[in-house]
């Protein structure tokens, strides 16, 4: 071979490398050399395996009623961030209320959580939204420890019911998790969506005018008295008893919370979502969630939201709860694959009495 | 004396480099973001959406100046179906510049999500809320984006075959110095 034809080689082949280490490098962004990495579509995935498919439905906290309303601000979260919400005055809700798990025809009688879930639209079309249940701590602290906790609690095909072994095994690595169950099993929950106490779950950074940042917290408290579910009747009530009492009281009125925003004291986990903060920490009433619509997710407003709890106005970002980013990418992957399908009707939004909606 | 070497105009040359960079970063920022459950993923979104808008906006610019200046025409002696693949692949890479910011703003906007640059400075929405537009633009926009890296790759490679192996003053054509 002459030098001319060899250098020519050399060139073709330099090209090739060139080439090839451009795409190894795309690949390995896109994390297809890295299997071990998680991605929002593996957490969807284990929810599938966890409940199932249903198409059309959210992958989790399928099972859901649209409600609208406002929140009315005091003015005194104004001392803790400068989000336009903040500012005493009106904005408009959209939200939903939920119950856990990825059935959308379970019946409410299950002991999961009950949730709620806000889109709030500040006058100057900045969008603050958030997904909120009735226990202050969650059931896992990383996003790894949510996709196993599904995989380790998916029915075994064979029985129908979760491999006892495999749950026993992901407990005894995850005490955290063991006491979010006790805490299920031990406290008494709310009869009803109107009288539930909703936590943020994941701590946020509020900012104020003057730009300090606090850890913060916040929680939905209703001005409907506590009534402790009765457990024992569970069996005997209607399949949608939650979604149906919630109705009949918005036909009655309006249902109101306090938004009451925590502020964590140095050293608060504020990136651990199953541990609690003590409860002698500062609280601020910055305003009232008022409820006064609901309707069935089919024609109310809130089935095309996704409810991305890090959709955030200028005044609020996230903490570094590793929660948060998987949330928001799950939901993400979730809604695109749920809008992409099409929907049958759940059993209730068949319901006439929820069918219905209030007033 | 070395025959002078048509090149295209300055503007367009900055431009494009500056595109080039913006766009193979804005591709591995796209594919990493959505590949990951880490805190890196929302890092990248915030981005990723200005990021989008500015290479939209150059993309705009680029045209014009594409359409106004004039452009050194490809060797006489390249063969035809180079020439033919030169020019489609331009058009591809053109017609994407514009679609990938396009479609991932619409699909936002189908989505319902804000579109936020920075800060509180959002966009309007591109279209209304839809949930069939977004899933199926929200897959779209990942398809584009892998036909978009594809096609860089052959415009690199070409290009690298322009420089290396034909040396036919094609590549020098658009390097930034005279």
């Amino acid at each position: 071979m002459n030098r001319t034809a060899s250098t020519l080689l050399l060139r073709l082949a330099l090209i090739g490398v060139i080439l090839l280490v451009f795409t190894a490098g795309f690949a390995f962004a896109a994390g297809w050399l890295s299997p071990h990495r998680l991605t929002p579509a593996d957490i969807v995935d284990s929810l599938q395996i966890n409940s199932g498919v249903h198409p059309g439905f959210r992958r989790a906290h399928a099972k859901g009623l649209c409600i609208e309303g406002t929140f009315q601000a005091n003015g005194n979260g104004t001392a803790l961030s400068k989000a336009r919400v903040f500012t005493a005055g009106d904005v408009p809700v959209i939200g939903r209320f939920s119950t856990g798990g990825g059935q959308p025809d379970a019946p409410d009688g299950r002991l999961v959580f009950h949730a709620i879930a806000l889109s709030l639209t500040q006058a100057n079309g900045e969008t603050w939204r958030m997904a909120l249940d009735d226990t202050p701590i969650f059931v896992v602290a990383t996003p790894r420890a949510f996709r196993d906790f599904q995989l380790a609690t998916a029915p075994d095909p064979a029985t129908g019911k979760p491999d006892p072994v495999r749950t026993r095994d992901f407990l005894a690595d995850h005490p955290e998790t063991r006491v979010f169950m006790d805490w299920m099993r031990d406290q008494p929950l709310p009869s009803s969506f109107a009288n539930g106490t909703y936590y943020s779950i994941n701590a946020f950074r509020f900012t104020d005018a003057a730009g300090e940042t606090r850890h913060v917290r916040w929680s939905l408290v209703p001005e409907t008295p506590f009534e402790a579910l009765d457990k024992s009747t569970l069996a005997t009530l209607s399949p949608d008893f939650l979604f149906e009492d919630v109705v009949h009281r918005l036909r009655q009125g309006p249902l109101r919370w306090h938004m009451i925003v925590t502020v964590a004291q140095p050293g608060d986990p504020v990136d651990d979502a199953t541990k609690p903060w003590p409860a002698d920490r500062r609280q601020v009433d910055v305003g009232t969630l008022t409820i006064n619509r609901a309707a069935a997710e089919e024609n109310g407003a809130c089935r095309n939201i996704t409810f991305d709890p890090l959709i955030l106005p200028s005044g609020i970002s996230p903490s570094d709860d590793p929660l948060l980013p998987a949330r928001s990418g799950v939901y993400a992957v979730s809604l695109t694959r749920r809008d992409g399908e099409p929907v049958d009707p759940s059993a209730a939004s068949k319901n006439p009495e929820i069918r219905r909606g209030a007033p | 004396m070395k025959p002078a070497v048509a090149q295209f105009p300055l503007a367009l040359r900055l431009v494009h480099w500056l595109m080039a960079i913006l766009v193979i970063a804005m591709l591995f920022i796209g594919v990493g973001m959505v590949s990951t459950v880490s805190e890196l993923r929302t890092w990248l979104i915030d981005l990723h959406r200005p990021l989008g808008i500015l290479i939209l906006c150059l993309a705009a610019l680029r045209v014009c100046l594409r359409l106004t200046g004039r452009t050194p025409p490809l060797p006489d002696d390249l063969p035809i179906w180079q020439k033919a693949a030169a020019y489609a692949s331009h058009l591809v890479l053109y017609a994407l510049m514009f679609a990938l910011p396009l479609v991932g703003w619409t699909m936002l906007s189908a989505g319902g999500y804000p579109i936020i640059l920075f800060g509180t400075v959002h966009l309007p929405p591109l279209g209304p809320v839809d949930p069939t537009l977004f899933s199926l633009l929200r897959r779209a926009h990942t398809l584009l984006a892998f036909l978009l890296f594809l096609t860089i790759l052959a415009h690199l490679g070409a290009a690298l075959f322009h420089a290396w192996i034909r040396r036919d003053g094609v590549f020098r054509s658009m390097v930034p110095w005279r």
